[in-house]
């Protein structure tokens, strides 16, 4: 359970040196984008649209910021990340079209998502669901805001962070995932546990 | 001044302290988790969590960016008055705890999916009225993200399956959750009245103090039941592994139609956010769980 301190751009050399369970501190770009973002970056892949925003070697973040903005600037104010799985349905063609490295989230994600990951090479790291104070402590910066029209919990927030975590690798680029792992302990104790409930 | 001209206010700072503090005795459960916790990975989750809530506190920000959906339970003494006017004074309180705190707007309309941008909308924020005799006006603002609310069930069981079927209807839901609601999350169970009445109490129940059984002692033998076998499943602090999954847990109950056995399950994250306030005649105002202002 090694240490990682990333600056993005991320390598892929550099991320398939992770290994679940590794902690991990991002310092650099990772950009925000939850359902309504991941539905309208894959309309843009599908008719051959560029992105607004640059996620090639950078960060993916599962949030929905609290923000504030004082005269043009925007701050924010909270943020922690949201439940990882709604966007299990979107993130191969999302890994394959963005090259993105790293996806903060919570909860974790599915199978299908982890063979994209060693595929294209990423990992997906858990951050504490709530530390919403940890996390905004950590965004030093908020580069820009894209797809404003989604409302500000949807819209795409661009942000500057500096030792952003800690971070839990819960699926690697070898196919190794956590959640999953847990999944089939937490079912082996629930058939015992209902057994002992019948007597 | 009336006390209806009391409750913008009251209403904001108890959104305020909601957000931003969490009420002493989810505190004190969390510390006794980390404290008890055995996996590493869970033990380190809970103190992250511990040093959130330091950090939310110090800064005065909201100690998580999901700042749910308000619903506000009133308890209104029969001689308070201008009764009619309370709502529009809570909504002018949500609107402007939205652009002040700040909050994240979360009201959005399910047609056109257009966020209001004020955390007003049909139904939003939600009220339940309880009318007692007195002149008190009593409000609570629960602030529940939509994580853990993704996740609440009911089960219209058969009357047969007794307290054995609710039992594995709880632990099934707990378990179908897994790492999603946030967990160590709180747990509201209501057994009973019908589809609209059980939700209603399930949710209700969340309000409880961690520290308080239920005063019938059957129903509180139940609840720590529930509580050790949830705690079995290991899922863990944020679904990480562990023996902390579940802080607490209410019951409450309403009398059932023999045909019938509905079991609704209501969850809470760790940060189980809740405030109340008494405002009495004569412009008193007591906060009941929180001492910050």
């Amino acid at each position: 359970m090694s240490l990682h301190i990333l600056k993005t751009p991320i390598s892929r050399e550099e991320i398939q040196k992770i290994k679940l369970k590794d902690t991990v501190y991002i310092t650099g770009t990772i950009v925000t984008a939850r359902d309504q973002a991941h539905r309208r970056a894959l309309s843009y892949f599908r008719e051959g649209k560029e992105l607004p925003f640059k996620l090639e070697e950078r960060a993916l973040f599962h949030c929905g910021p609290v923000v504030k903005k004082n005269d043009a600037k925007w701050q924010v104010i909270a943020a922690g990340p949201t439940t990882s799985k709604r966007m299990d349905i979107f993130e191969e063609e999302f890994l394959k079209n963005s090259k993105t490295r790293v996806i903060i989230g919570k909860g974790g994600m599915g199978r299908k998502t982890t063979e994209a990951m060693a595929k294209y090479g990423a990992i997906y790291c858990a951050f504490t669901g709530g530390a919403a104070a940890l996390g905004a402590k950590a965004i030093k910066d908020v580069k820009g805001v894209k797809w404003l029209d989604l409302g500000i919990p949807e819209a795409v927030w661009i942000l500057e962070v500096k030792d952003f975590g800690p971070l839990i690798v819960a699926i690697d680029t070898h196919k190794n995932n956590l959640f999953i792992d847990i999944e089939k302990e937490v079912e082996m104790k629930k058939q015992k546990i209902l057994a002992k409930l019948q007597g | 001044m009336e006390q209806v001209d009391l409750v913008e206010n009251v209403a904001f700072n108890l959104i305020n302290q909601a957000v931003v503090y969490l009420p002493e005795d989810v505190k004190k459960a969390l510390k006794r988790a980390y404290d008890e916790e055995t996996s590493k990975i869970g033990k380190r989750q809970l103190k992250i969590i511990l040093d959130n809530i330091a950090l939310a506190e110090k800064e005065k920000v909201p100690l998580c960016q999901d700042t749910g959906i308000a619903k506000f339970y009133i308890r209104a003494g029969a001689q308070v008055k201008k009764l009619d006017e309370i709502e529009r004074e809570i909504l002018r309180a949500m609107q402007r705890a939205t652009r002040d705190i700040p909050l994240r707007p979360n009201a959005v309309n399910p047609f056109t999916q257009k966020n209001s941008g004020d955390n007003t909308g049909r139904f939003t924020p939600s009220f339940d009225w309880e009318i007692v005799p007195g002149d008190n006006l009593e409000l609570t603002v629960m602030i529940k993200g939509g994580g853990s609310e993704n996740f609440g069930a009911i089960g219209m069981l058969s009357p047969s399956q007794g307290i054995l079927g609710i039992k594995k209807f709880v632990i099934d839901t707990v378990v179908k959750a897994g790492a999603q609601p946030c967990p160590p999350t709180i747990l509201g169970v209501a057994i009973g009245g019908g589809t609209e009445i059980a939700t209603k109490l399930a949710k209700k129940a969340l309000l409880r103090p961690l520290d308080k059984p239920n005063s019938d002692p059957s129903i509180a033998k139940l609840e720590k039941e529930i509580f050790e076998v949830t705690n079995m499943t290991g899922i863990g602090p944020m679904g990480m592994g562990g023996k902390t999954t579940i802080l607490g847990v209410h019951i409450d109950y309403a009398h059932r139609h023999p045909a019938t056995f509905p079991v609704a399950v209501a969850l809470n994250c760790w940060a189980a956010r809740r405030a109340t306030a008494k405002i009495g005649t004569e412009g008193k105002v007591e906060y009941l769980n929180h001492n910050l202002f």
